[in-house]
């Protein structure tokens, strides 16, 4: 018999439910960091680095303090006793490189961008004003913008120390015999270009110091790790500091960081005895919010004449920028485990050297290291199957875990709980039409359309739910992956979760909202969610990595349990029955066979709370706290499918379907969930054509707006067809994580689907963003200035292929590579 | 300083400000009404965007001093009473997340079906070109968009 319980349960998870959060966000009350006005708040404007790198020769502040409205001007010497390093939690080798790193620069800048002073004013156009009459002599020196020259001996420096920061290898099974005789060896070069976030939301921080006591405000995606950073760097007492995220526009990672300006807020208030506000303008955030991606990745793949693939090596490098921020040199080595995605192999290799440059530092932003792994495995399983004339899908089922071998431990050494990617495939080729599609591009091809179609695949999986502790430890990061969840018992019988998981758009307060209604039999509307501040949610890892529901949904969970349990004896003393003859069901503990006598949870509380007739011993709270850490990540996976247009005359790349079938395990909330492939994919399409982070040789930053960097707009986008197909993680709630699947697996989906609209013109490879003019030039360049047809290169290689003789023979090794 | 008198969501206000101050600022600073956020300084973002007498315009784009006279309403002021249509169907089209672009483009939004009360999905898209959502890939802003017209908010 179904219990009531059980119904309650299906009543919330795997609903629709709208957000919660949408009341003030559509109504214009929300609480961003902005908004807020404290009596007697300042406002504090920042000098930035106009070189790439210098040595600063003077600082002369005198004028800017006779500047009306400043009450306070200061440089990098002003700090220099109390500003400490920004910190870098993730030394990946023993012997990194981790350069000191002060706040506000006191000798010597490294980008452009740095922050070398400060004005404090009484409001921001004063203290924007103040900031001309600031005199600063630099003595330049010569930047260093290329990470392939900056390795090499002789280059000039970033850093005294040298510009090679680490040099990870990881190594598994045995990559030389897989090489040793592979009748196909390929390697290929990917680029992983520069990228900015662009949070909508600007960063913003408003700190206070009352009697010793701090509180900083920040647009943050970590509060508690935050917290923790600040009391290290600035030796505030980390029980005196109380930092609070409250509304937050956006992060991908973005506002996963330590900042110069939350340290230099913190030390302005507690120098002044005032409160401070910094708001940064778009064009400063664009120069001074960490960046992203920025690899060179050098593959190569051994594989049999069948597509079975025996070995990969990976040689990467990754531009670290100026400085190691919080998890900067974790990033690239997320994609360690990530390289090899859901085949099979028998060796693999996996190096990772990180270097400076005077450029913006990189670190997380939406998928860290497990896009830039699973974009070059799916472009080159791409070129695989080109080599060998078969379907893109055909080599990859060749060579991908198969449903029924689950649990599965990769060459990499991680255990892939679940997974099904026969049934993401079937789906997704469904919905694609497939078929229908490669027979109109046949069609194209063999008639010269200049308009060719291109069909691109992407069979993802990531790395979820980050993460065990322990695995964290063995990398040496510096903190455990765990999370915390509190219940707290109303004497109303409503709720209060308070999560330690800091949401900024996900829509926790509703996700957490629909688990705990289940869990604890109260309806949604009865409980509240609380989190973003550590005063009231004192402990907790925060937001990233796809982990809030895979690990913060387990805590919440855990301590659902610890309610229940704790409300037992309670009710057993209500119903004046032995706590041994009550079950529990429907948010009710009823005497077993008497379903009719029970006492609700909000009954109980209200027991608690008045406390007058506990049974002895037993504690006026049933309020429980719980913190759950993963005992291995979670997988999702999914298989995606892209038909460009590509104008063969323009260059114009047109996407004209994508169909996004993902595997995410169980679904709390299908809603939430097809937003956040949606906005994923987004993001990974924007890799794909639009977006790139560009430097001058002087290292000046070209793309400091939103008219330069060109996140895309609704015209930009297509509309997507989004499905699922569903293996429960081996976990209780059986989710696995959504926040960053759509990024994962679109960029390669749209890359391998340009690749593939132009392999008629033997082009193997269109460096991102592939925008108009680089696939022009590259049709250009594949024609050497003859004007061939698609149709006459179409006849040419079908003529080639049918000799045995593809364009690139196997055995051969194929050196094309990027083509910029 | 120059004196602006300036109608906001039905308020009438008069105030000194600096000839140069953006009328976002004035917004946010000045009468406090701070659900009209910033999002950029060289007015692509549209996260300001407000209806000056009737028609949208990206507030960091125009001096408070040229809104002298004018009518502003922003999206504290857009319903009076209960949600407007546009904001219904962004709740239930689930077509925010984070919910910073979404004053701006819901008020372009207003602005749009205001000049296309039934608009194409293409027409939605080129209609709200100015406004940029990091979070949603705006396929649920379409649909928002799409049910208000349906539902009638011009006609």
């Amino acid at each position: 018999m179904t219990t009531q319980a059980e119904e309650t349960k299906a009543a919330e998870f795997g609903q629709a439910r709208l957000r919660k959060e949408d009341e003030r966000l559509i109504t214009g009350q929300t609480n961003w960091t902005d908004n807020i006005k404290l009596p007697g708040m300042l406002h504090v404007a920042f000098l930035r680095s106009p070189l790439a790198h210098a040595r600063i020769a003077s600082v002369d502040v005198s004028a800017a303090r006779e500047e009306p409205g400043v009450i306070a001007v200061y440089a990098g010497a002003d700090f220099a006793g109390e500003q400490g390093s920004l910190p870098c939690a993730w030394p990946v080798t023993p012997d990194i490189i981790i350069p000191d790193h002060p706040p506000m620069a006191v000798d010597e800048v490294r980008y452009v961008g740095e922050a070398v002073a400060c004005v404090v004013a009484r409001d921001r156009y004063a203290a924007a004003d103040a900031l001309n009459a600031i005199e600063i002599d630099y003595e330049p020196l010569p930047p260093v913008l290329d990470i392939r020259t900056a390795i090499e001996d002789g280059s000039p420096k970033v850093h005294e120390a040298g510009n090679q920061s680490f040099d990870f290898l990881f190594q598994q099974g045995d990559l030389d015999s897989a090489f040793h005789d592979a009748p196909i060896i390929m390697e290929r070069t990917y680029r992983q270009q520069r990228l900015i976030p662009a949070a909508m939301e600007p960063r913003a921080v408003v700190a206070s110091g009352v009697g010793g006591e701090f509180t900083l405000w920040s647009a943050t995606q970590i509060p508690h790790i935050l917290r923790l950073m600040l009391a290290m760097v600035t030796g505030i007492g980390e029980q005196n500091l109380r930092v609070i995220a409250p509304d937050v526009g956006g992060g991908f990672g973005s506002k996963l960081q330590v900042t110069a300006e939350e340290v230099l807020a913190l030390l302005i208030t507690r120098k002044l005895g005032r409160p401070v506000k910094w708001t940064e303008s778009r064009s400063e955030g664009n120069m001074t919010v960490h960046h992203g991606r920025d690899q060179w990745q050098y593959i190569k793949l051994a594989a049999d004449n069948d597509g079975r693939i025996r070995g990969l090596d990976v040689d990467l490098l990754a531009d670290m920028g100026a400085y190691l921020m919080l998890v900067t040199p974790g990033v690239p080595l997320l994609g360690a485990f990530m390289f090899p995605g859901i085949y099979k192999m028998d060796g693999y290799s996996f190096r990772c050297r990180g270097v400076f440059t005077t450029k913006m530092p990189t670190d997380a932003y939406r998928g860290a290291g497990r896009p830039e792994a699973t974009f070059a495995i799916e472009r080159i399983m791409d070129e695989l199957a080109d080599q060998l004339g078969l379907d893109p899908f055909e080599v990859r089922e060749r060579n991908w875990i198969k449903h029924e071998e689950f649990p599965f431990t990769t060459i990499a050494g991680l255990t892939y709980d679940s997974g099904n990617y026969e049934a993401a495939t079937a789906k997704a080729k469904e919905l694609f039409g497939y078929d229908e599609l490669r027979a109109e591009q046949e069609r194209r091809r063999a008639s010269g359309d200049p308009v060719q179609l291109g069909i691109g695949v992407s069979t993802f999986t990531e790395m979820c739910g980050l993460a065990p502790s322990r695995v964290l430890g063995s990398l040496a990061y510096g903190a455990g992956g765990w999370e915390s969840a509190s219940i707290r018992m109303l004497p109303t019988g409503k709720v209060e979760v308070v999560t330690g998981s800091s949401a900024h758009g996900q829509g926790h307060e509703t996700a957490w909202s629909q688990i705990v209604s289940d869990q604890l039999g109260v309806p949604f509307e009865d409980i509240r969610v609380l989190h973003g501040d550590t005063q009231v949610s004192p402990k907790g890892m925060d937001t990233y990595g796809s982990r809030s529901l895979a690990v913060g949904g387990m805590a919440l969970v855990s301590a659902c349990d610890k309610v229940i349990e704790k409300a037992k004896p309670i009710a057993a003393g209500m119903l004046e029955v032995s706590a041994d003859d009550l079950e529990w069901a429907a948010g009710r503990w009823a005497v077993k066979g008497d379903p009719d006598k029970g006492v609700t949870l909000g009954e109980v509380a209200l027991a608690t709370f008045a406390a007058h007739a506990l049974p002895d011993g037993v504690e006026p709270s049933i309020d429980a706290d719980a913190t759950y850490d993963p005992e291995n990540f979670s997988f999702p996976h999914g298989t995606h499918l892209c038909a460009t247009e590509v104008d063969t005359e323009t260059g114009f790349v047109k996407i004209r379907s994508y169909v996004a079938v993902d595997d995410i395990g169980k679904v709390v909330n299908p809603l939430i969930v097809e937003g956040q492939v949606h906005g994923g994919l987004a993001q990974g399409i924007a890799q794909a054509l639009y977006e790139e982070a560009i430097y001058d040789d002087d290292g000046n930053l070209v793309t400091s707006t939103l008219a330069d960097y060109l996140v895309p707009s609704a015209t930009d986008l297509p509309s997507y067809q989004t499905d699922r197909t569903e293996t429960p993680a081996e976990t209780r709630l059986g989710v696995k994580g959504v926040g960053e699947a759509g990024t994962i697996a679109s960029t390669p989906a749209v890359v391998n689907a340009i690749v593939d609209a132009l392999r008629p013109f033997g082009i193997h490879d269109i460096t991102m963003p592939c925008t108009p003019e680089r696939v022009w030039r590259a049709i250009q360049d594949s024609r050497g200035g003859e004007q061939a047809s698609a149709a006459e290169q179409h006849e040419a290689r079908q003529s080639d292929q049918t000799q045995g003789n593809s364009p690139q023979g196997v055995g051969d090794i194929d050196q094309s590579g990027s083509a910029s | 300083m120059a004196e602006v008198t300036v109608t906001v969501d039905g308020v009438k206000y008069a105030d000194n400000v600096e000839p140069r101050m953006l009328l976002v600022h004035y917004l946010r600073e000045v009468v406090g009404k701070t659900g009209t956020p910033i999002g950029c300084d060289t007015s692509n973002c549209g996260a300001c965007t407000v209806l000056m007498d009737g028609k949208s315009v990206k507030s960091c784009a125009v001096l408070a001093i040229q809104a002298d006279g004018a009518q502003i309403t922003t999206i504290e002021g857009l319903s009076e009473g209960g949600l407007h249509p546009l904001q219904e169907a962004f709740h239930e089209q689930h077509a925010l997340q984070c919910g910073y672009c979404t004053p701006g483009m819901i008020m372009a939004a207003a602005d749009l079906l205001r000049e296309n009360p039934n608009p194409s999905n293409e027409e939605i898209r080129e209609g709200l070109e100015g406004n940029l959502c990091r979070c949603t890939g705006y396929e649920n802003i379409v649909r928002a968009v799409r049910r208000a017209a349906d539902a009638g908010v011009n006609q």
